[in-house]
């Protein structure tokens, strides 16, 4: 066991980093796995792989840069943080109009793009950058109102939209333009205002689903379910029918074989057949813990920039697994969102564990006179190290 | 100045105007009594001013702290309300903090109902979930087990045995005609239009064929063909095939109970089992019957015989213990073997003796004349002017051996008088008759465990007419084992049990029982039936040894609307031994044909009594009842009436 009154960068980060918060993430990777054991060979089966365990391995061998990402990342300062977002953002942002150039098409979108034998999603890695930076210009707004922080905010949010539609990709256009007017919201948009937004939105989703045709197809569907084929929707809901408070038992699932997405989209409805309706509900709490444990810290912190930044990256986090969970129970129309960290995918995986290790950054207990510190810091001078106090009940610190 | 006394000393100086006269010791005691009162009555209102106080202080108190709580609660509520509600909304404009921070809130109370929905329905569909049925799909033994039945000896009526199902898993099917043509070579019986549909949905399930022999199984399995399965079922087995088959009635092909005694045992709670998916358990008790296998076998030999003998349409028969409302054995011909599927609209599906109701004919007569020597007016020495017919407007009663004289109430029923009978009841009175049918059970639909059985057909008018007919079993149909009920109570010292076909002992059986004949009433009849076998309508079912009496019964069909003279339905009812009687048959043929043997007659006599007469004779000794010598008479069967000690 660490001692507090160690003074070593790792015992500084065990003794500041939120360990609830941190515990939960890791309930849900080993989860993540569990039901990836359950759900993807029947994938692997149906997509005529001959390794049954094809999707475990690869996704044993992205969960383990995955947690060194979210580990490492947790480490940092949130002036680091922000420098690294602008690169990642900056990278991802070239990457993501490349894919529109010379990513393959793969069931009409172009959204993946295969460098040194690796296929990244460069949207997924874009969004956790594109809400640290969304977040310190919305504070950087509320700070010093004469700053055209907001119009910034306005371009960094059109033009990675534009990329998405273009691509296209509905599901993380969607997101990130809710985290994008939450964390408008929070930076003091008026109701008025916030109407208008809505509106916007409104008429933006009223275009998509008049000019594009499979997303009129799903939201007919969802409204009207006789409309057209309910296939994925209906083997959800069989999933959980069958498998009621406590599953089927691990690998007695039927309804898994005849889900075309079990072990991304409706891994969740897998977990349902197989181990229960009462680990579904573990599931969905863990979520909201970490959801509403984080939403909490942010609205303790007095720090703009890290309250935003807290908001969003939770929001992020927690609107795509409520959308995933609400679509596999069908309280909302089928999109392609993936459950965070128990959805197979590496791209996904990576992405959110940058995310959440930015969460875990943000989050971690800072001294008052630090924070206040980062509240009065004169635009352009950032202090240069940040002083950790030692937390309320270690030794006074002599200097 | 009396009235303005104190109560106290107004005793005082009662007690003291009585003491004076008592004496003075008295009188002392007296004193230090009323001094006592006084002190008591001093005392009681000290109290009560003291408990008033203090309820009216606690009473102030209380209303003083509680306004004071409900002022400062609506302030507080008030500020927290203003505070929620301003937080929430951002009303406090002027700091950019407050305002994120209560933005927050309102996300995460956006966040809190998002999340309350998703696992509302979760829970909704964990609820509507049927996770038994599919498991019970996945496993082996789909077709719930039941519980084995065995009759009163101990011996298996009905038992469970495992058979193989063949099913296709037609989306893992490679070839579907393939398929097809190597389970054909094995089972050409197999439905070929069906089967290809079947294989051809493209489902993840279908059923081929249900049980099928195990030797089908090999061979199929030998074949090789891949998405060709079996799961072991429950197959009802009746290893005595159609001995018992109206009383177990049958399952379906999932091997729940659909009639008779199966479907009892599934409505006595398998059913539930089977929903909750528990009937695979095979520790389920077995069903313990009243029924006689043995006795069974016996009974359907000579009614079968009887049945070919006389040309019957249909021939019945029932054995009841007579104190315990027991049916030992219960045959109605036709029947069916319930290991075989069939029509159960079919004539042999029909159980003549709870679902078919019938005019019983003479064998009626006996309640008519239960009701006349149990209303005491009537006895045995009682006689009756059976001359002549009765006309009732262009109706006419005649006897069928006519006699033409007087006759005493025993005489009437040996000679089966219908003029005689109707006499008698209608001496009582109409409406004595039928509160006498009433409470033996006759005018309502008798319930069993078995699930068949018809409500008895009663004449919506009833007048002296119908009570004329009725007395000799005309105008009024009834199922048979609701007649043979009431016999039993004739017989049993008069108590009306229900009867059953579940094992029950006779401290069960007195539970249920209900007194409706006087214990001598029951002697009477007793005496009666037993010297019809002796010397009146029953004589040839007479078995030396075991005392039998009984009552033939010969009614006239009704064939559109007339009786017709020549399509009989005959009966008899036999109870042996008379002097303690223990078991009653009825043997019902319909339509017999007269034969030479017979001499031209087709009446119950020669036909029912008869068989009735062989059936005791090869039961008794099955039924442990042995043969005897020095039997008492008639007459001495009502010099030694029952006692109760004896009746069982």
């Amino acid at each position: 066991m660490m001692s507090r009154a160690d003074r070593t960068v790792l015992s500084e980060w065990w003794w500041t980093v939120d360990r609830a918060l941190l515990a939960a993430l890791c309930g849900l990777m080993v989860i993540g796995i569990i039901l990836c054991l359950a759900a993807s060979p029947a994938v692997a089966a149906r997509l005529g792989i001959a390794d049954p365990f094809h999707f475990v391995n690869r996704q044993v061998l992205f969960l383990v840069p995955a947690a060194v990402v979210m580990i490492a990342t947790s480490f940092l300062s949130p002036r680091a943080l922000r420098r690294i977002c602008v690169v990642v953002f900056a990278v991802f942002f070239v990457l993501l109009m490349a894919t529109l150039v010379v990513g393959p098409e793969v069931k009409g979108a172009r959204r993946w793009l295969t460098i040194a034998g690796v296929t990244v999603q460069p949207s997924e890695f874009i969004k956790p950058a594109f809400v640290i930076l969304a977040a310190w210009l919305f504070a950087e707004s509320t700070k010093r109102p004469e700053m055209p922080a907001t119009l910034l905010a306005f371009g960094l949010l059109g033009s990675v939209l534009g990329l998405l539609v273009k691509q296209p990709d509905f599901g993380q256009s969607l997101l990130i333009s809710l985290v994008w007017a939450s964390l408008f919201f929070l930076a003091g948009l008026r109701w008025i205002w916030m109407v208008g937004l809505v509106g916007v939105g409104a008429g933006g989703g009223f275009i998509a689903y008049m000019t594009v045709s499979h997303v009129q197809k799903r939201i007919n569907r969802f409204l009207n379910p006789d409309s057209g084929d309910t296939y994925q929707i209906d083997a959800a809901l069989n999933s959980f029918r069958n498998g009621g408070w406590f599953g089927q038992g691990p690998g007695e699932g039927t309804m898994k074989r005849m889900l075309p997405d079990g072990h991304t989209d409706f891994v969740f409805a897998v977990a349902g057949e197989e181990f229960g309706i009462i680990l579904c509900l573990i599931i969905l709490a863990l979520f909201a813990f970490i959801i509403l444990r984080s939403l909490s810290r942010a609205s303790k912190e007095s720090d703009p920039f890290s309250r935003f930044a807290i908001t969003g990256l939770a929001l992020l986090f927690g609107l795509q697994a409520a959308i995933n969970m609400a679509v596999n129970v069908h309280i909302a129309p089928a999109k392609g969102m993936t459950l965070p960290f128990i959805s197979y995918g590496g791209s996904s995986l990576i992405s959110i564990a940058f995310g959440m290790g930015m969460l875990l950054a943000l989050s971690r207990k800072r001294p008052g006179a630090a924070a206040l510190a980062a509240l009065t810091e004169k635009p352009s001078v950032e202090p240069v190290a940040r002083p950790v106090a030692p937390p309320a009940g270690a030794m006074p610190d002599p200097a | 100045m009396v009235e303005k006394t104190p109560f106290s000393a107004r005793i005082s100086r009662f007690a003291a105007d009585t003491a004076a006269a008592l004496g003075p010791e008295i009188q002392k005691a007296d004193a230090a009594c009323a001094v006592l009162l006084d002190h008591v009555g001093r005392l009681a209102g000290a109290a009560g001013r003291a408990l008033l106080r203090v309820l009216r202080r606690a009473a102030i108190t209380t209303w003083t702290l509680a306004s004071a709580i409900a002022v400062r609660l609506s302030h507080l509520s008030w500020r927290a309300g203003r505070h929620v509600v301003r937080g929430l909304f951002g009303l406090d404009r002027g700091d950019m903090e407050t305002v994120a921070r209560g933005r927050i809130k309102l996300i995460m109370f956006a966040f809190c109902a998002v999340f309350i929905a998703i696992a509302t329905q979760l829970s909704h569909l964990a609820i509507i979930s049927d996770p038994g049925a599919t498991r019970g799909r996945s496993s082996d033994a789909v077709a719930s087990a039941r519980p084995d039945i065995i009759d009163r000896n101990g011996d298996i009526i009905a038992i469970d045995v495992k058979s193989p199902s063949l099913f296709a898993e037609p989306r893992r099917l490679i070839d579907p005609d393939e398929a097809l043509e190597g389970l054909l070579k094995v089972l050409p019986d197999l439905d070929v239009e069906e089967s290809r549909k079947r294989l051809n949905s493209g489902k993840g399930f279908a059923w081929l064929k249900r049980e099928i022999t195990p030797a089908q199984m090999r061979a199929i399995h030998r074949l090789g063909i891949p998405g060709i399965g079996f799961l072991k079922e429950n197959r009802r087995i009746y290893p005595d095939g159609p001995i018992l088959s109206h009383v177990m009635g049958g399952v379906n092909v999932d091997n729940q109970g659909i009639s008779g005694l199966e479907k009892y045992i599934d409505g006595r709670g398998l059913a539930e089992l089977h929903l909750a998916g528990f009937a695979t358990d095979r520790q389920q008790e077995p069903v313990e019957l009243s029924m006689d296998m043995r006795v069974q076998h016996a009974v359907r030999d000579e009614l079968i015989r009887a049945k070919n003998k006389f040309s019957a349409l249909h021939a019945m028969a029932v054995v009841t213990e007579v104190n315990t409302g027991e049916i030992i054995s219960m045959v109605s011909l036709p029947d069916f073997d319930p290991n075989v599927p069939g029509n159960p609209k079919d004539d042999a599906y029909l159980n003549r003796l709870t679902t078919g109701v019938y005019e019983m004919g003479s064998t009626f007569k006996a309640l008519s004349f239960a009701m006349a020597l149990d209303s005491g007016k009537i006895g045995l020495n009682s006689s009756f002017d059976a001359r002549g017919a009765m006309h009732f407007g262009r109706f006419k009663i005649s006897d069928y051996h006519a006699e033409n004289r007087v006759l005493t109430v025993p005489e009437i029923f040996l000679v089966s008088s219908n003029v005689g009978t109707a006499k008698m009841v209608l001496s009582l009175g109409v409406e004595a008759h039928k509160a006498f049918l009433k409470k033996m059970g006759q005018l309502d639909r008798l319930r069993t465990e078995l699930p068949e059985s018809s409500e008895p057909i009663v004449p919506r008018r009833w007048g002296e007419l119908n009570s004329a007919t009725i007395a000799f079993g005309h105008g009024l149909s009834v199922a048979p084992l609701q007649a043979v009920m009431a016999v039993n109570s004739m017989v049993n010292g008069g108590y009306l049990i229900t009867p059953t076909f579940i094992k029950r002992t006779p401290e069960e059986a007195q539970k249920v029982a209900v007194r409706v004949l006087k214990p001598e009433t029951s002697d009477k009849m007793r005496y009666i039936m037993r010297l019809n076998a002796e010397k009146g309508t029953a004589t040839k079912a007479e078995v030396p040894g075991y005392l039998v009496g009984g009552k033939t019964g010969t009614a006239e069909k009704v064939v559109n609307g007339r009786y017709a003279k020549n399509k009989l339905l005959t009966s008899f009812t036999a109870v042996f031994p008379m002097d303690k009687p223990r078991y009653l048959i009825l043997v019902m043929l319909d339509e017999p044909k007269a034969t030479s043997e017979t001499y031209g007659f087709a009446t119950s006599g020669w036909n029912a009594a008869p068989t009735a007469g062989k059936i005791v004779e090869r039961i008794a000794p099955l039924l442990n009842i042995a043969p005897r010598q020095n039997l008492p008479n008639a007459e001495q069967l009502l010099r030694a009436p029952l006692k109760v000690a004896d009746r069982h």
